[in-house]
């Protein structure tokens, strides 16, 4: 999954907007969203921030230099622990026609030092909204790891995998009745994107999708 | 201890690995969920107690060269993990009980 064959290859399955969401890093928004430029279709820059409590949390920014400047901070906050890429492959930075610039040594499966009860100022403070990932999942999930999603949390947004049963959580966690279910890919391969699948009814621009995610 | 005198000592259910990786020498002990927390914390020889049986798990036992990995309380072993672990020779193991009994009567064979 490179910048260019994502952003090309969900122009051409229909998608008018996509995120781009790697693990603790935002290092290749800029490329993906130069691609989607060229190709007619937004990519919001964000990513998918794994907290202290290894909680996956996806946050999207307005503006791509403070996504930078978050990632930045993100990797700051990371234990020194070395990629191995013949564990976890390598961790490439590239430029939108997917020519590769460098990589990150750090290892970014590993978790960040942000704890999930601030995560939600930290992001906001930064022109961004964040929400927990696929929270009907096992593994990495706000409900997995810690059992519930709490008020104080902050988050107005939840995300829920495709082989989610919304219904189901809404009864077992009752504040999700209260907040907005979005229902993402989590595509980690190219074969593994979805026709469009999710319709936000805002106008097609990254300020305008983030506000409506914010309710604001 | 090898890790085929804890598999035999505590009745241990073998998900995967073969009579090579049993034959590790088992120094220690870590228990612990919070994959970060593990991968900066296990020693090298240690049996890493846990409920996590994802394919990470998988990539922290070969990163800090545990002897190998004990799910705890029945917990479930993923199949994409089983493959990851057949690849790298990464023994796992399963116990009905819970990680405070077994480190407990693990600590006193040690």
């Amino acid at each position: 999954m490179t910048p260019y064959n994502l952003v090309n290859l969900s122009a051409l399955m229909g998608m008018e907007a996509i995120a781009l969401t790697d693990h603790n890093s935002c290092m290749n928004c800029g490329a993906a969203m130069r691609a989607g430029a060229e190709a007619g279709i937004t990519v919001i820059p964000g990513m998918e921030l794994c907290t202290s409590e290894e909680v996956h949390v996806v946050c999207l920014f307005e503006e791509l230099k403070a996504a930078e400047e978050f990632s930045d901070y993100v990797l700051s906050t990371m234990p020194p622990i070395k990629n191995r890429p013949e564990i976890f492959g390598t961790q490439l930075i590239m430029d939108e026609t997917d020519k590769v610039l460098g990589s990150q040594d750090i290892l970014l499966t590993a978790a960040s030092g942000i704890s999930i009860g601030s995560v939600e100022k930290l992001v906001d403070g930064y022109g961004g909204v964040c929400y927990p990932a696929h929270i009907d999942r096992s593994s990495y999930s706000v409900i997995s790891n810690l059992g519930m999603i709490t008020e104080e949390m902050g988050f107005e947004v939840a995300e829920v995998s495709p082989m989610g049963n919304v219904d189901d959580l809404i009864e077992k966690h009752p504040i999700l009745g209260r907040m907005k279910i979005l229902t993402s890919s989590d595509a980690h391969r190219l074969d593994a994107l979805p026709p469009a699948n999710l319709s936000l009814h805002t106008d097609n621009n990254i300020k305008s999708i983030i506000r409506h995610l914010k309710n604001r | 201890m090898t890790v085929q005198n804890l598999i035999d000592d505590f009745s241990l259910e073998v998900l995967c690995g073969g009579a090579d990786a049993a034959q590790k020498e088992v120094t220690g002990g870590y228990c612990g969920d919070l994959l970060s927390w593990v991968m900066s914390k296990a020693q090298e020889g240690d049996c890493w107690l846990t409920v996590m049986g994802n394919v990470n798990s998988i990539g922290v036992a070969v990163m800090t060269d545990v002897a190998c990995i004990l799910l705890t309380e029945n917990a479930a072993f993923d199949e994409d993990a089983k493959l990851r672990a057949e690849q790298n020779g990464v023994i796992v193991l399963r116990s009905s009980e819970n990680a405070f009994d077994l480190a407990v009567k693990i600590a006193e064979k040690l």
